[in-house]
């Protein structure tokens, strides 16, 4: 048999910066991570379940208004709003999920900023019959308090967390030192595309089920692929499975859009790439907001998702190899772009993914008529309603 | 280049003692107390110093310790005032003194400089989050100072034991449980076989780590390897005794009764 390995890097970014008491049970996870990839059986279930339960494929919407409105190229938006659940997370939960009882792990645990993470993923085990236990920021939980009411109708039992900053890093750390603790019956769903090697890697082949979709799609539609993708990065899933598929199109100018929160230049922001420096975070190597002295540094954005100091390693190396751009938008831009699509195009988006629209709006005008952007809708808006009006952003 | 760390052990060897290694975190609550409490529980009996570089993040431990790190950040402690106060402490104490650090503090400072600056002053590293598939590089690095990159294992460990603890220097840290640092009530049961798969590989002296917080612990604990390390105890001590002036005297004398729980 053909011994296939992952590589543990991207580059100098990634790798395994973990207690030693975890490093077998990520070795074992990368085992049998490696022959589920390869297993029929395994791949046919996946499938099964993000067509019949999460309602796979997601349309590519033309957006006629906006197109005319901007004026620029075509504008189609991947609807991953419309899973399941309200967002791009449960790509990834179900191939997690579906690992999990494969290895007969009893007990699953993850962390969740916004909440989208964490409702999937007691969605998904409600549905697998699967202890479930979430760790949420307490100011998050605050902030996201329906989705808390979400998660407990759904069984699982949450944490909040008051440790740090008591946001969507400090949930990470208290999963982690959970699974530390339960290492040998417990999975760890992480949400995105970040922490040790194997999960930046397993995540993005979770996800980039979004970019295959829409090569698919975009041929059909238009026979030939699009000359521009976007996608909001917090630790970076929905712009990871929107991007891969299309890395090696040299073509294609990618763009993925971080917090910027009131400014990059003030204290109060999430622009990993954009304003951070190398290090080690959850695990990994990779950019983030940090000190003179290494220590990670409170971060800002108006949406809980993009709330995240780090970002995952592949972005870090598709900034370093310049695959990719990485810009920002703040939070007041976010909220225009919100009420933006949603009166053009009766489309309410999540505020992560606000930041997205909020960049196409930036740079639709500059682009040629015949060219194609494909925008990634990442979820809906539902959650922030609250947010928004208390942003004074009343429509 | 043989450590304090290495010699210490040496010593006690000889003798047939085990060693006692006492754990605060640096600036908790301040580095003025931090130097009279390592002289302190010098006095008390302790053999080896580990001494904590706070960390925003620290991964690997508990609340006990997160709190320290946190109060530690909060008075100012960063890695430039601790090395102004490491020559100090160095001219009260030869104690051989480990610190404790997560891999961002030194790679962010710059690893051959931090290496440089303590050179001499330091005995070892021990860096909860560089497990072996990272450590490489450092190690390597470090061949060149006179100062021990500790190694872990873990109850999980299992057929890494090996490669982890060749060529090792100093000590093996050997954590006593699943889990984060901390006071717990049951150790796992399977520690005297770790300890004797790590023995199978290296010479290398072994200490048990991670929950242990009386003389009951030390007591149970003290034949199972060559040396015990109490962290989190003594930290709460110091939690304590926050806004008294007897935070010394009170650790000095829990780690004498510590040492007592030794003999």
């Amino acid at each position: 048999m053909k011994v296939i390995e992952l590589s543990k890097k991207f580059g100098r970014f990634g790798g395994q910066f973990v207690p030693e008491t975890l490093m077998n049970a990520l070795i074992e996870l990368e085992n049998e991570y490696l022959k589920a990839k390869e297993d029929e059986d395994f791949i046919s279930a996946y499938r099964y379940y993000v067509k019949e339960y999460s309602g796979r494929p997601t349309p590519l919407y033309f957006a006629e208004n906006l197109t005319k409105k901007l004026g620029g190229g075509k504008i189609y938006l991947k609807r991953e709003d419309l899973n399941h659940t309200g967002a791009h997370k449960i790509n990834n939960v179900i191939g997690q999920v579906l690992l999990a009882k494969r290895m007969n792990k009893k007990r699953v645990i993850a962390e969740t900023g916004a909440g989208q993470h964490g409702v999937a993923t007691a969605t998904v085990c409600a549905m697998f019959d699967i202890d479930c236990e979430i760790f949420m920021g307490k100011e998050d939980t605050e902030r996201q308090s329906l989705n808390v009411y979400k998660m407990k109708m759904l069984g699982a039992k949450i944490n909040p967390v008051t440790s740090g900053t008591a946001t969507l890093k400090d949930a990470t750390n208290e999963a982690i030192r959970n699974w530390v603790a339960n290492v040998e019956d417990t999975f760890y769903v992480i949400g995105s595309v970040v922490g040790p090697h194997p999960y930046p890697t397993m995540v993005r082949d979770f996800q980039r089920i979004i970019g295959d979709e829409v090569k698919e799609q975009i041929i059909e539609k238009e026979n030939r692929l699009p000359d521009y993708l976007i996608a909001c990065v917090g630790g970076g899933s929905n712009a990871m499975g929107l991007f891969y598929p299309f890395c090696n199109e040299e073509n294609i100018d990618i763009y993925g859009v971080e917090a910027g929160g009131l400014g990059v230049d003030t204290d109060k922001h999430a622009a990993t790439i954009t304003k951070g420096s190398i290090g080690v975070i959850h695990g990994m190597m990779t950019y983030l907001l940090q000190d003179k002295y290494g220590q990670i540094q409170p971060v800002h954005s108006i949406s809980a998702g993009l709330d995240y100091p780090g970002v995952g390693p592949e972005h870090a190396f598709f900034h370093s190899t310049g695959r990719a751009k990485y810009v920002s938008i703040t939070d007041e831009e976010a909220v225009n772009a919100f009420k933006t699509l949603t009166q053009i195009e009766g489309i309410i988006p999540a505020l992560e993914s606000s930041h997205a629209i909020a960049y196409l709006l930036k740079l639709g005008p500059k682009t040629k008529k015949d060219d194609i952007i494909v925008v990634n809708l990442s979820g809906r808006g539902d959650k922030d309603i609250h947010t928004i009006s208390k942003y004074g952003g009343v429509l | 280049m043989e450590s304090r760390i290495t010699k210490k052990f040496k010593e006690l060897r000889l003798k047939d003692k085990k060693a006692l290694i006492t754990y605060i975190t640096c600036g908790d609550p301040d580095l003025k107390t931090t130097i009279d409490l390592v002289l302190s529980m010098e006095r008390a009996g302790a053999h080896i110093i580990e001494l904590g570089i706070p960390y925003s993040d620290p991964l690997a431990d508990g609340p006990v310790i997160q709190k320290a790190s946190l109060r530690a950040l909060r008075a100012g402690t960063n890695i430039d005032t601790f090395l102004e106060m490491i020559p100090q402490l160095r001219k009260e104490t030869d104690i051989p003194i480990a610190l404790l650090l997560y891999y961002n503090s030194i790679f962010r400072y710059g690893i051959k400089d931090f290496l440089d600056r303590c050179k001499g002053l330091i005995d070892g590293l021990i860096i909860p989050d560089l497990p072996l598939e990272e450590s490489q590089g450092l190690k390597k690095l470090m061949e060149d100072y006179p100062m021990d990159l500790i190694p872990l294992v873990a109850p999980t460990s299992q057929s890494r034991i090996k490669e982890i603890v060749k060529d090792s220097h100093g000590f093996v840290y050997c954590i006593s449980s699943f889990g984060v640092t901390g006071k717990r009530r049951d150790f796992n049961l399977d520690l005297a076989d770790l300890i004797k798969d790590v023995r199978k590989y290296t010479d290398t002296p072994t200490a048990i780590g991670f929950g242990i917080s009386n003389s009951n612990a030390i007591e149970n604990l003290k034949d199972f390897a060559d040396g015990l390390i109490v962290g989190s105890a003594i930290i709460e001590k110091i939690e304590e005794s926050i806004g008294c002036e007897d935070t010394v005297k009170n650790v000095e004398g829990f780690v004498r009764q510590l040492k007592s729980a030794m003999l």
